[in-house]
């Protein structure tokens, strides 16, 4: 049974389909593995055991009854708990939602239940995706797979941890500033954001309207692909959907050729503040690129630098909107509602117990930005910093096609280490937050272990509506690695 | 509760009034603003609500493409120029009727700018023509309604809790607005009125709105202030919400004209507020005091995308707009063959478009401007109602002139058929039938009557008898009064003199 | 910029109606100093002439039909309102008037 939590999503869908094994056996073997490690993992707020065995169930009657599948049928994944799913409780990682349970599905959800993908559980987050290490939410932190110790990246923590310790073989995340591909990197998993407005945002609970975007964690990079072709997609529920087709992802990762690709290495992400174990693995993916036949060229971003300042102005502005309808009157926490304290209090006091300091300060920083007299200095000049870092991209593709970069500078810190200084908190996100701001697709892509023997990540950005590219760079870079190491980099890890 | 007010006279010898109007349309499309939720008035409470317009997380907005054309064509039908491209703000502040805690509005790039309406007031000089400059239309949605409930008044204040519904929260909306209007002076009332008036025509003449005003479909916001000559800065303004029907925009601003004057004179000075009209009483009454901490932090909505109607689709919309007010009316008096002032009672009674419908219905005009500005305007007034709320349709009055017409009713049983429609007794045909009032066309009944008519009074029935056909007026009134009315009085006349050998 | 006062701080609470300890108010101020002089460089580039980006994929015109869809079961949304009454959501007494 064990190796069945082992398998890739590929695998697992070609053996329900062939009847190997039944949907509800890899199931159940999923909901076991969560049983025996999630205690000290704590990648799942939320556990649907009688869900996911319906829906698999169904899988297995659709594979008896000789329909058609699709090719993720029957396999489990894990949510990030900021999608809504009818009548599951959904927290975003907030107090404030405790016991909600939204009677709506995000589009998300629709196509993965249309694709008989088991949805197994919610996954642990920072509270609104407000953070990059999974610390911040209010149901306990996540513990990195590697060493649970570490934090294991955010805000989507607990989806990429699940992915890592083979709780699940499939996650959803969320990526506003590089909150999927942060924690890919450093659980050693792959980790895409998609072009902004490739997934609906419909049913994802809103950090940063503008950023916030939903994609695919895997441990391999045709699995990413696979999830990535599931949920993508025009939706008309979502005014900033695109209406285009989606590229086709799933090929790109399976041809993964880059020869004759023109690969730029961007200047600015790199040098100081990068942890040099960091730098030495991304140096060797470059060359291993270059081997395959790519053109390495450097390029310079100027205004990547500017990235951090105009990311944590738009972002708690935004935020400060996004969470202003939680406020105790139509659904989640209230508190103090005594008879005595007027509505406004009520307010006050439920706002003040059910979110937690990150929030906090993101809304007042966010209030501030937006407030008459400071808008122009703050949020205002924050867009225009974002025209540049999209200027940037454009000039980019005129001479390559992707962009490269390590994907943290850092290797994971240790749980509580940077908890009291936001700012280095922050720049965790230094290398994913240039795309997030531009809106093209990106993903991470294991390349080695660092200095302190944990998981390091390669970058790779594409212009807007170019996903294919990012999976076919990422797929060759894990091609040549598994001949180096005769598997995947999470094969290197402890068993937990 | 009144404050002290100064006669009206006095307030125009001492100050110049300036205006602003801001008027709330709701739109009336089949579905709401950013979410497919009905928009029926009056439908039981959150039923027609869902997550995009309950605010429930994760929810997103979708625009109504109707409600933009809509609101592109009262830009052009009020002679505005039309953004080629502009986007929806998010205004903050919290409000437990809105759901987001933010309004879906616009801020700096309203969709529709700069623009006019006229309308003609009678004044001591004769009718005369005043513009209304439109600073802006643009497009919002509308909040729940909140029900206070317990305290003394059933107001807000004192209340003990509030219950929610959100079944209005999302319904579009285009706010209108105009520029400071200046130089109206004594007439300040009646020009708002009329600017009032005309603007509901014309939402109703496109048909994109019921622009009900007691139904809340049609609200207007008052801003007023005075100064001391057309020469002097602006006055502290007062903003008076809740002024939901012609009447009171007349009488809001005339009251509140009166209360700031008493102030002034007395050498308070004038508070920067919002103030609440209260139809029964009258009077504005304070409410919040516009404070300096109100900020709004307005952002671009980013999970919507700008709206940039094309060149060819404004003009497009142009080309279907109807036939502007102005023009028809002037067409309509040709047709009628009425003067201009008796158009003009026509259009201030808020008659014209009742009058066009009867018409339609199959009566002719003079009928229907008969009916309208003469016993149902006095019905109206009676109730203190707009003529438009009058529980008649267009098409019972219509009904009840055919009645007339075929000679079942006569005027004043016909003013008994209306008091039953009225009652909610019927229509005019089943009224008349249910209150037996029909003109007694049956000759042996009235050759009764009349036989004892002529035995009551000898003398009368004499002197017709010798030719003095004049004196036949008696012996009709008393058989008229014989058949309470419901005989046909010319008839009668016919058979008296019939009898009497004439 | 910046030098964020608790008081400045308080006021922004109270717009984003947040309930703030003592204690709050104080550790903000000092992290928010701390926070806009790190984004403080923004100031440096983006002139007048560069324009502000609000949406990273530039469509225009995205609008639905104006068809009415099914709304929400009632007792679907009431049942997870915090209190609830006569088919409507009860809320405290309301202070201010909009």
């Amino acid at each position: 049974m064990s190796d069945l939590i082992h398998a890739s999503a590929v695998e697992l869908a070609a053996q329900i389909a062939n009847k190997t094994v039944s949907a509800v056996e890899v199931a159940q073997a999923h909901l076991d593995r969560i049983a025996e490690v999630d205690g000290r993992v704590n990648a799942f707020l939320y556990v649907d055991g009688d869900g996911a065995l319906e829906q698999a169930r169904a899988v297995d009657h659709a594979v008896a009854s000789g329909q058609a599948l699709s090719p993720l049928a029957g396999v489990p994944l894990a949510l990030k708990d900021v999608l809504t799913q009818t009548g599951v409780p959904t927290t975003a990682g907030s107090k404030i939602l405790e016991g909600w349970r939204p009677p709506y599905d995000a589009t998300v959800v629709e196509r993965l239940r249309d694709a008989g993908v088991v949805i197994l559980g919610k996954t642990n987050m920072d509270e609104f995706a407000m953070g990059s290490s999974t610390e911040n939410s209010a149901y306990g932190p996540t513990h990195n797979p590697w060493d649970l110790e570490r934090i294991p990246g955010g805000s989507s923590g607990g989806s990429a941890a699940a992915v890592s310790a083979y709780e699940a073989p499939l996650a959803i995340g969320t990526d506003t500033g590089g909150s999927i591909r942060q924690p890919a990197a450093v659980t050693g998993i792959v980790g895409a954001k998609p072009t902004y407005g490739a997934v609906s945002r419909y049913g994802l609970v809103a950090f940063s309207s503008s950023l916030d975007q939903a994609g695919p964690f895997a441990r391999t990079v045709v699995d990413t692909a696979l999830l990535h072709s599931v949920i993508a997609g025009h939706d008309p529920r979502d005014s900033t959907s695109i209406k285009e087709p989606v590229p086709d992802v799933v090929g790109a990762a399976k041809s993964a050729d880059v020869s004759k690709m023109r690969i730029g290495v961007v200047r600015e992400l790199s040098g100081e503040g990068y942890q040099p174990g960091v730098q030495a693995r991304f140096d060797e993916a470059v060359e291993l690129l270059r081997a395959q036949g790519a053109e390495i060229i450097e390029i310079s971003c100027p205004s990547f630098t500017y990235a951090l300042g105009a990311y944590y102005l738009i972002a708690p502005s935004e935020c400060s909107s996004n969470l202003a309808r939680f406020d105790a009157m139509r659904f989640g926490l209230r508190t103090d509602d005594n008879g005595e304290l007027s509505a406004e209090d009520v307010m006050r006091h439920t706002r003040a117990a059910g979110f937690g300091p990150e929030v906090k300060r993101r809304i007042i920083l966010g209030t501030y930005a937006l407030s008459s007299g400071y808008y122009d200095a703050y949020y205002g000049q924050a867009q225009k910093v974002r025209t540049l870092i999209t200027r940037d991209f454009e000039a980019a593709w005129a001479s390559v096609d992707v962009l490269i970069s390590p994907t943290t500078p850092t290797e994971p810190f240790r749980i509580g280490e940077r908890v009291n200084d936001p700012v280095a908190m922050y720049k965790a996100d230094l290398c994913t937050l240039p795309s997030s701001l531009y809106g093209g697709p990106a993903i991470s892509v294991p390349i080695g272990l660092g200095d302190e023997n944990l998981p390091v990540g390669l970058q790779v950005m594409a212009p807007v509506m170019a996903d294919d590219q990012v999976y076919r760079v990422a797929s060759a870079v894990e091609k040549a690695l598994a001949q180096q190491w005769g598997g995947l980099l999470l094969d290197q890890a402890v068993a937990l | 509760m009144s404050a002290p007010l100064i006669d009206f006279d006095e307030v125009i010898a001492n100050f110049d009034p300036v205006l602003g109007l801001e008027v709330h349309v709701e739109l009336g499309t089949a579905s709401k603003m950013f979410c497919g939720c009905a928009t029926e008035f009056g439908a039981e409470p959150n039923t027609q609500v869902c997550p995009t317009c309950l605010g429930l997380p994760g929810s997103l907005p979708v625009v109504n493409g109707t409600a933009v054309e809509s609101a592109i064509r009262i830009g052009l039908a009020l002679n505005c120029s039309i953004a080629s491209w502009c986007r929806f703000a998010r205004k903050n502040y919290f409000y437990p009727d809105m759901p987001k805690n933010f309004q879906t509005s616009q801020y700096d790039e309203p969709i529709c700018f700069e623009g006019y309406l006229d309308v003609d007031v009678e004044t001591d000089e004769g009718t005369r023509t005043f513009r209304v400059e439109i600073e802006r239309a643009h497009m919002e949605e509308d909040t729940g309604k909140s029900l206070h409930v317990g305290g003394s008044t059933g107001r807000i204040h004192g209340a003990d809790f509030s219950l929610v519904d959100y079944n209005r929260a999302g319904i579009p909306l285009i706010e209108i607005v105009t520029k400071p209007l200046e130089g109206a002076g004594k007439y300040a009332p009646e020009v708002a009125k009329a600017y009032v008036g005309a603007l509901r025509d014309l939402l109703r003449g496109l048909g994109v709105s019921d622009v009900k005003m007691e139904q809340g479909s049609l609200r207007c916001d008052v801003n007023l202030s005075l100064r001391t000559s057309p020469d002097a800065p602006l006055g502290t303004r007062t903003e008076t919400k809740n002024v939901n029907s012609l009447r009171s925009v007349e009488r809001a601003i005339r009251y509140e004209m009166q209360r700031q004057a008493a102030l002034l004179a007395d050498g308070t000075a004038i508070i920067q507020e919002t103030r609440h009209w209260h139809e029964d009483t009258g009077v504005t009454t304070s409410g919040r005091v516009k404070s300096d901490a109100e900020d709004y932090r307005y952002f671009p909505e980013p999970d919507l995308v700008p709206v940039a109607p094309s060149a060819e689709w404004i003009e497009q919309l142009r080309s279907q707009l109807p036939e502007p007010p102005a023009e028809r009316s002037k067409r309509l008096r040709q047709e009628w063959g009425i003067s201009e002032k008796e158009m003009q009672s026509v259009i201030n009674a808020g008659a014209l478009d009742l009058v066009l419908a009867t018409i339609a219905e199959g009566a002719d005009p003079a009928a229907s401007r008969k009916w309208w500005l003469g016993e149902l305007a006095r019905r109206a007034n009676d109730e203190g109602v707009e003529l438009e709320s009058l529980a008649i349709t267009a098409k019972q009055v219509a009904d009840l002139e055919a009645l007339v017409q075929s000679g079942r009713l006569n005027d004043k049983l016909a003013r008994q058929v209306i008091d039953g429609v009225l009652a909610g007794e019927g229509e005019p045909a089943a009224v008349a039938d249910s209150r037996g009032l029909q003109i007694v066309s049956d000759d042996s009944a009235l050759l009764a009557a009349i036989n004892e008519a002529i035995a009551a009074d000898p003398d009368a029935a004499q002197k017709i008898r010798d030719g003095k056909v004049a004196a036949a007026g008696a012996l009709v009134g008393a058989v008229m009064k014989a058949t309470q009315g419901q005989a046909d009085a010319g008839r009668v006349r016919e058979l008296v003199l019939q009898e009497l050998g004439q | 910029m910046s030098a964020i006062s608790r008081d400045d701080v308080a006021h922004l609470a109270s717009l984003a109606r947040i309930e703030l300890t003592e204690q709050e108010l104080n550790d903000y101020a000092g992290q928010l100093d701390v926070i806009l002089t790190a984004v403080a460089s923004i100031s440096e580039v983006a002139a007048d002439d560069i324009p502000p980006t609000t949406h990273a994929v530039p469509v225009v015109n995205v609008f639905r039909e104006d068809v009415v869809t099914p709304s929400l079961d009632r007792d679907s949304v009431l049942d997870h309102a915090p209190a609830a009454e006569d088919g409507r959501f009860r809320v405290p007494r309301i202070l201010d008037e909009e």
